[in-house]
């Protein structure tokens, strides 16, 4: 294979049917944001530590500077753009707000995209285990004190550790 | 008849408004440097150094040279003919360093730039910059800060002739005295505060063009210092300050590293005129840990500690070394800050400092959250816990018989600053009361002979905020600066917008939310109607050449600019109502988008009229105002200081002294050294909130960079200077998996020096490393050496445990003195 060589993909992506010719090597996320445009999902390391660029695959989530663009072929793909698509913030998303979770918001993207991950497959999760559900996704500004609590509040329940 | 009665207006100042700012963070709305580009853009990539030290012996470029989507290459040597060395903070020696955007001949840390390649995307120019051939001639490095000031060290800058950047010494009191004078003296071999770097998520990032048409340059970056960026870049390229227009909107943490990012904008800045187009860089997270830069290091040596028999401590003498990495950049600006916090929270007034600063071949130290005074408070809540612990005295008691007292402020401390409010014990009860402080120390002798032993820990700091940058003439007294500020613009806009722009580079902080509130307040709107505009653009003219985000200063030098804009927006306003109504000015008020006559609401002009008649209808205006009202209101806020005495190295250097008191629990295992926090509490005081929850967000996030930097976070080089941790595999930023609650609580103190009682805050004065060590030191009590290094990692508090400290036995001797 060459460096040159590309690959033809078909994937939905945010519920739109996507087609494209992509470079062997393009990373996912360098695809989603350099050629779709689509910069929600950030980049924040290069060895699949930080979250920044976490996306849903097939319904799971991903960190998609993990994964090449040519992998995403026939998959269903939504970032975080998907979540208020229809103008109204979902609960994650509000409830981020309201308890301040978010400071610089470069780790939001995926944090957020984790957080609705995490209370759709446990949707009322102990601090503990919000805690080890967000593992995958760093934050240097809040300390994670009050995306706990965000997390906890928009399951419908308030922690107080 | 009956006096007017003003229309009560809510108050926005002080309450926990949501930030305006979230919801295009939320929805991935938000416009960070790499998801901004020009058109036509190549991408940029540099060539790095392999080694720490080494000479460069050739640059090869040629294999590049036809390769189809390489635009251009730019080598160091090409660096050097167009432009000037950087401009030096230091006085000779460190000030003869003669340092260009690029390398020249040498290296001097792994990592350091030696070309850099442009290319169509960025997977060419990275494939691309690995065929440039550099060969290198490596050269002994020196890594420890020390051993560089050795006089068979390496040298790394043979114009500065010797690897001592800067020396001083801070003497106030008479400590020759005290020394002899008190009951007991505690003597320390070695503390050693560590390196580490608060590592934003978003690394550095840079879209520039040189615009050749105009000969201006566009700088898109994350840069949170911008318009000292361009005071140490245009005289290197040989410009005018006016030549740049330096933009940037949503930052994605800088915690004052992202003050480093002035080299490489200068450099590609160069390419860009090279390549005749616009450039992209964005750095990858390996390239930050390398070349991003790093927080101080320091070694404290031969402390010596006058302690009386009631526990009183008057002073401390010691050697500092700290460690700048292999250039100056920002440095030794830190050789002066510490001593804005000179004896921390305490009441000690004999001090000899000897500080002295070494170059080593590891990356450039820059501002990182806490910057310089952590380094300098960490070693003095050391001195005061190993007091207590030696002596006998218990921590908590020792620390309220030292404080500054509520009833002594304003302070004033030996070297002239002047500690404006706080309530330092009430802080302690408040942070030992979150934590049921009694319920910890049962619980520590219930573990008492178990493998699981308990420790309770305090950290005192200060958090200075709002330096007077006259301090750098304590560095370099030809230095041209004095004093602080920021600029801000607030003005109504044609259909009766009100809105806002400033001078600062947020990451997080809040200011779009917080400055509304302030203006809402004083316009008499809400929040909601008052758009600041986000990030920071040198076209909007909102700046003064200290404009930016950084050092704990937003809620004095941001607010009060912000504060100062709309008073003098409101007065124009005012008087241009008051000419329209027939009215006198102390009779109009503004309140719910009109300037009205108060107790006469029938008697009012919408803001859109009062716009109107000064925009777009003119011949309306009253010719008392014409031309002298704008409507435009441009205000610096100077704040208020004296330059500092050079000679005494004596002055007020800060206006605002914040407190941050921590209290940490931890439990430690004697079997595996490692240290687990059971429970934290930290209490902030920084006067008077502007918003509390964004205040409490801030207190979060520097108790979380403090806890993981005493126990998860070092960049570690190797003797041969290579970095160790390149990468989050290696270098462990805590998750949320990671890291404790944090209980907070805060005492308001207001500031009686910045009109509205607010004080800068955010670094947080490094609390979480005292804490933690002093928790460590209590948890292992006195029969091991004393915990003398800020980063205890499980292999160090197990040596620890097995009688291994930095220095010589215990790393600690008490001298009993007068018989006592
Ligand atoms: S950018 Fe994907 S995990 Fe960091
Ligand atoms: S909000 Fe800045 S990294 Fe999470």
């Amino acid at each position: 294979m060459d460096r040159s060589d590309t690959f033809d993909i078909e994937f939905t992506l945010n519920g739109e049917a996507v087609a494209a010719t992509v470079p062997a090597r393009r990373l996912l996320i360098h695809f989603l944001r350099d050629d779709l445009d689509l910069t929600g999902p950030k980049i924040g390391c290069d060895t699949g530590h930080c979250g920044a660029c976490t996306v849903l695959y097939n319904g799971r989530t991903i960190k998609s500077c993990m994964m090449l663009a040519v992998q995403a072929d026939g998959a269903t793909i939504e970032t975080v753009e998907a979540l208020a698509a229809d103008g109204e913030m979902t609960p994650v998303q509000q409830a981020f707000h309201e308890h301040h979770a978010l400071q610089c918001g470069y780790c939001t993207s995926g944090m957020v995209m984790s957080a609705t991950y995490l209370l759709e497959k446990n949707p009322s999760p102990s601090p503990e285990e919000i805690r080890e559900g967000l593992r995958g996704n760093l934050c240097r500004c809040t300390g994670y004190v009050n995306i706990v609590e965000a997390v906890a509040a928009a399951a419908g329940k308030e922690t107080s550790a | 008849m009956t006096a007017p009665t003003r229309v009560e207006t809510p108050r926005w100042t002080g309450q926990n408004y949501p930030r305006k700012e979230d919801r295009r963070l939320l929805t991935g709305q938000g416009r960070y440097v790499d998801d901004r580009g020009m058109i036509r853009q190549g991408y940029a990539h540099f060539v790095r150094s392999p080694y720490a030290h080494a000479r460069i012996v050739s640059i090869d470029t040629s294999k590049l040279e036809n390769m189809t989507g390489v635009y251009c290459t730019l080598v160091g040597e090409e660096v050097k003919e167009m432009t000037d060395p950087l401009f030096q903070i230091a006085p000779p020696p460190g000030g003869n360093m003669v340092e260009y955007l690029m390398a020249v001949d040498k290296v001097r840390y792994q990592g350091e730039p030696v070309a850099v390649v442009l290319a169509e995307t960025r997977e060419l120019a990275r494939d691309a910059a690995d065929l440039v051939e550099v060969k290198y001639e490596p050269l002994p490095p020196v890594t420890d800060a020390i051993a560089a000031q050795e006089p068979d060290a390496p040298i790394l800058h043979d114009e500065v002739g010797t690897n001592v950047s800067w020396q001083g010494t801070y003497e106030y009191g008479d400590i020759d005295w005290a020394l002899s004078e008190a009951d007991h003296v505690v003597k320390i071999d070695k503390l050693h505060f560590h390196r580490f770097s608060s590592t934003p998520i978003e690394c550095f990032g840079v879209v520039v063009n040189w615009d050749r048409g105009t000969d201006t340059i566009e700088v898109i970056s994350n840069n949170q210092m911008p318009m000292f960026g361009a005071m140490m870049i245009a005289p290197s390229l040989r410009i005018g300050i006016d030549r740049f227009e330096f933009v940037s909107q949503d930052i994605g943490g800088g915690f004052g590293i992202k003050i480093n990012l002035y080299k490489q904008t200068g450099v590609l800045a160069l390419l860009s005129r090279k390549a005749g187009r616009p450039v992209k860089w964005v750095e990858t997270r390996t390239e930050h840990h390398l070349d991003g830069g790093h927080g101080n290091e320091r070694w404290f040596l031969d402390i010596e500690v006058p302690v009386m028999a009631d526990g009183t401590i008057l002073g401390v003498k010691a050697r500092a070394i700290d460690d700048a990495g292999a250039y100056l950049h920002y440095e030794p600006l830190g050789a002066v800050i510490w001593s804005q916090v000179l004896p921390g929270c305490y009441k000690m007034r004999h001090f000899r400092i000897d500080y002295s600063q070494s170059l080593t071949n590891k990356c450039p130290t820059v501002p990182n959250r806490g910057y310089s005074r952590m380094q300098h408070l960490w070693m003095l809540e050391r001195i005061v816990d190993v007091v207590a612990h030696e002596l006998g005295f218990d921590p908590v008691e020792i620390r309220k018989r030292n404080y500054v007292q509520p009833e002594d402020y304003p302070y004033e401390t030996p070297n002239g600053c002047v500690y404006d409010s706080g309530n330092l014990p009430l802080s302690l009860d408040k942070a030992l009361e979150l934590v049921d402080y009694p319920k910890w120390r049962e619980r520590q002798k219930e573990a008492e002979g178990t493998t699981k032993r308990i420790g309770i820990g305090i950290g005192s700091t200060l958090d200075s905020g709002t330096n007077n940058f006259g301090q750098s003439r304590i560095i370099n007294r030809e230095l041209p600066f004095s004093g602080n500020g920021e600029a801000a613009i607030c003005k109504l806009d044609l259909y009766g917008e009100v809105s806002v722009a400033l001078g600062t580079t947020p990451q997080g902080q809040g200011h779009e939310t917080t400055a509304a509130q302030v203006v809402a307040d004083i316009l008499g709107i809400t929040p909601e109607e008052v758009t600041v505009i986000p990030g920071f653009d040198q076209a909007r003219n909102s700046y003064v050449g200290f404009s930016g985000t950084y050092a704990s200063q937003f809620a004095v030098t941001g607010i009060n600019a912000v504060i100062g804009a709309a008073n003098k927006l409101k007065a124009e306003m005012v008087e241009l109502a008051a000419l329209v109504l027939g009215a006198s000015e102390e009779e109009i008020e503004l309140a719910e988008g009109h300037a009205r006559v108060i107790g006469d609401p029938e008697r009012a002009i919408p803001f859109i009229g009062l716009a109107n008649m000064v925009y777009t209808n003119n011949a309306e205006l009253p010719t008392e105002v014409a031309e002298r009202i704008s409507l435009n209101c441009r205000h610096v806020y100077v704040p208020p200081f004296d330059p500092p005495d050079p000679d005494r190295k004596y002055g007020n250097l800060t206006l605002t002294y914040a407190s941050q008191i921590h209290v940490a629990v931890v439990e430690v295992d004697t079997e595996t050294g490692k240290v687990e926090v059971l429970d934290y509490a930290a209490v902030d005081d920084c006067g008077t909130r502007i918003n509390p929850q964004i205040v409490e967000g801030q207190v979060h996030g520097a108790a979380a960079h403090g806890i993981a930097a005493a126990l998860r976070e070092e960049m570690r080089y190797d003797e041969d200077g290579q970095l160790l941790n390149a990468n989050f595999l290696y270098y462990h930023a805590p998750s949320a998996a990671d890291m404790p609650h944090i209980k907070t609580d805060w005492v308001e103190s207001p500031s009686p020096f910045t009109g509205t009682g607010a004080k800068g805050m955010g670094e947080g004065g490094g609390a979480p490393l005292h804490a933690i060590c002093s928790a460590i030191q209590d948890a292992l009590g006195t029969d091991v050496p004393i915990v003398a290094d800020s980063f205890n990692p499980p292999e160090r508090v197990y040596r620890l445990l097995h009688g291994e400290g930095l220095g010589a036995g215990r790393g600690v001797e008490v001298v009993a003195k007068g018989g006592s």
